[in-house]
């Protein structure tokens, strides 16, 4: 596929996506409201101004967990596709949505994405974005960690899966056990819809009829169907150990859906999240609420540590949230995928800033769930 | 005195136990304990909580455990149900004392 061709493509799910009437939009993109938190300067800017004091003294995140933190061994691969979503969620970290294929990975960057996927020592392969599979070559990138035998996650809307374009996908996927990794905030509706629109909850378990129709989230490790939960507003997520059995019973009773695990994250106040919390008068209080629930015991498995995530332009970076707020990794000027090198990586100074308060916060908060 | 609640009051609760050590100490060391997994789920007693909370008009239980509820994955429907079993409660408390009032009022009339 060259270049022309993918720009193309990607202009062509754009006009989909902007005449589908299917999928609810609570909120309009960052970047298209032009608000001055499309910047992640700017948003770095409000979070330090935030008066989070102990003792007289600021609280910033290496003096609260005593240091930085220390790289383990590579074994999550992180691959942002682009910002194209078909939902705009008022909470979205990537300010993603229908109008943003500004931002997507180019034909180019996905050849070496795809070279380096053949010589990581990482264990997993987990493919973000937005919604990834609405990139021409997502089903490439899939191929070329399989071939690497890799295991593959797709961070999934579940919506997205119900889109005409993405008719077969979840049989394609099963095919070559591809864990799904699906968003859904609560069980229930009010939350659901609250947080990503009206009329996406019953979208998001129609998604989950069929995920199970296709022998998704009934047990088999190749077919895996993983939930994540995350907060409908300016509290902590709940302890996942402690609500699983609840989600399962209510979504089995109610919709005679299953699913093999639930993860539960925490909302990082960056993007459309920082936006809501700013709006809402929530910022300072929810700061505070972040560092008084650091849990020391929720570090040692934070996902910066072990995972290295990759921007749509090849860039590289500790985790999707420093991805978001353009704070590279520390390996010098323009560290790019085209360049990657596991053993420097090693050495690196993890970057870190007020947001990752998030991350210690309560039971802890990674893209693999709780930490502690 | 500025009045008779301040929001500071909850986030300074702790400090209750300064002038009582010994018994401030074993009060939290239970209250801790209570609100634990056991044979209820944490979810549960904070549901308990919210709806004792608005029984006894206790603005500072309220907050708390109205973001307590949130956090252990309560909605706002099932947290308003919570609190109609306390409404019923207070209301029904009320209601069945209107059997003694039906009791004098019989043996006073004709």
């Amino acid at each position: 596929m060259t270049q022309e061709s993918i720009e193309h493509d990607i202009q062509g799910v754009a006009a989909d996506l902007a005449a589908d009437r299917s999928s609810p939009r609570p909120a309009t993109s960052l970047q298209k409201r032009h608000s001055p938190l499309a910047s992640s300067a700017e948003q770095l800017r409000m979070l330090d101004a935030v008066p989070l004091e102990r003792g007289g003294t600021r609280v910033e995140f290496e003096s609260l967990i005593g240091g930085a933190l220390a790289p383990s061994a590579l074994e999550v691969f992180q691959v942002n596709l682009g910002k194209l979503c078909n939902m705009t969620c008022r909470h979205c970290h990537v300010d993603a949505g229908p109008d943003r294929w500004d931002a997507m990975m180019s034909d180019e960057v996905v050849e070496e994405v795809i070279a380096a996927i053949g010589r990581t020592s990482a264990h997993t392969i987990d493919l973000t974005g937005g919604a990834p599979e609405l990139h021409p070559r997502f089903r490439d990138l899939i191929e070329a960690a399989v071939r690497a035998s890799k295991h593959v996650m797709d961070r999934c809307n579940l919506t997205v899966l119900l889109l005409p374009r993405n008719a077969g996908l979840v049989d394609w996927l099963g095919e070559r056990g591809v864990e799904i990794v699906a968003s859904l905030p609560h069980y229930r509706r009010p939350n659901t819809d609250a947080q990503r629109g009206q009329g996406v909850y019953e979208r998001s378990i129609e998604a989950m009829r069929l995920l199970n129709a296709r022998g998704y989230g009934k047990g088999d490790p190749c077919r895996r169907l993983t939930l994540v939960s995350n907060p409908a507003g300016a509290f902590l997520g709940a302890s996942q150990a402690s609500v699983e059995g609840e989600w399962r019973e209510g979504l089995s009773r109610e919709h005679q859906v299953t699913f093999d695990r639930l993860l539960v994250l925490n909302n990082m106040p960056i993007s459309r999240f920082l936006d809501w919390l700013q709006e809402s008068g929530n910022l300072d209080a929810y700061m505070e609420l972040l560092v008084g629930a650091f849990n020391p015991g929720a570090v040692n498995g934070l996902m910066c540590r072990n995972t290295l995530s990759v921007g749509w332009d090849g860039r590289l970076y500790d985790c999707d949230f420093n991805q978001m707020l353009d704070l590279e990794l520390s390996l010098g000027e323009g560290a790019h995928i085209s360049t990657f090198d596991e053993t420097s990586w090693l050495k690196r100074r993890i970057v870190t800033a007020r947001h990752c308060f998030g991350c210690t916060a309560g039971a802890g908060s990674s893209c693999g769930g709780q930490t502690a | 005195m500025p009045g008779y609640y301040d929001t500071k009051h909850l986030a300074e609760f702790a400090k209750i136990a300064d002038d009582k050590p010994e018994l401030g100490k074993k009060f939290f060391d239970y209250y801790g304990s209570v609100f634990a997994d056991g044979a209820l789920t944490a979810r549960e007693k904070s549901l308990i909580a919210l709806a004792v909370a608005h029984a006894v008009q206790c603005p500072y239980c309220i907050d708390a455990y109205t973001q307590d509820c949130q956090q252990k994955g309560a909605d706002v429907e099932q947290m308003m149900e919570a609190l109609h079993v306390a409404v019923a409660i207070r209301g029904g408390a009320s209601l069945v004392h209107g059997m003694q009032m039906r009791d004098r009022a019989r043996k006073l009339g004709m």
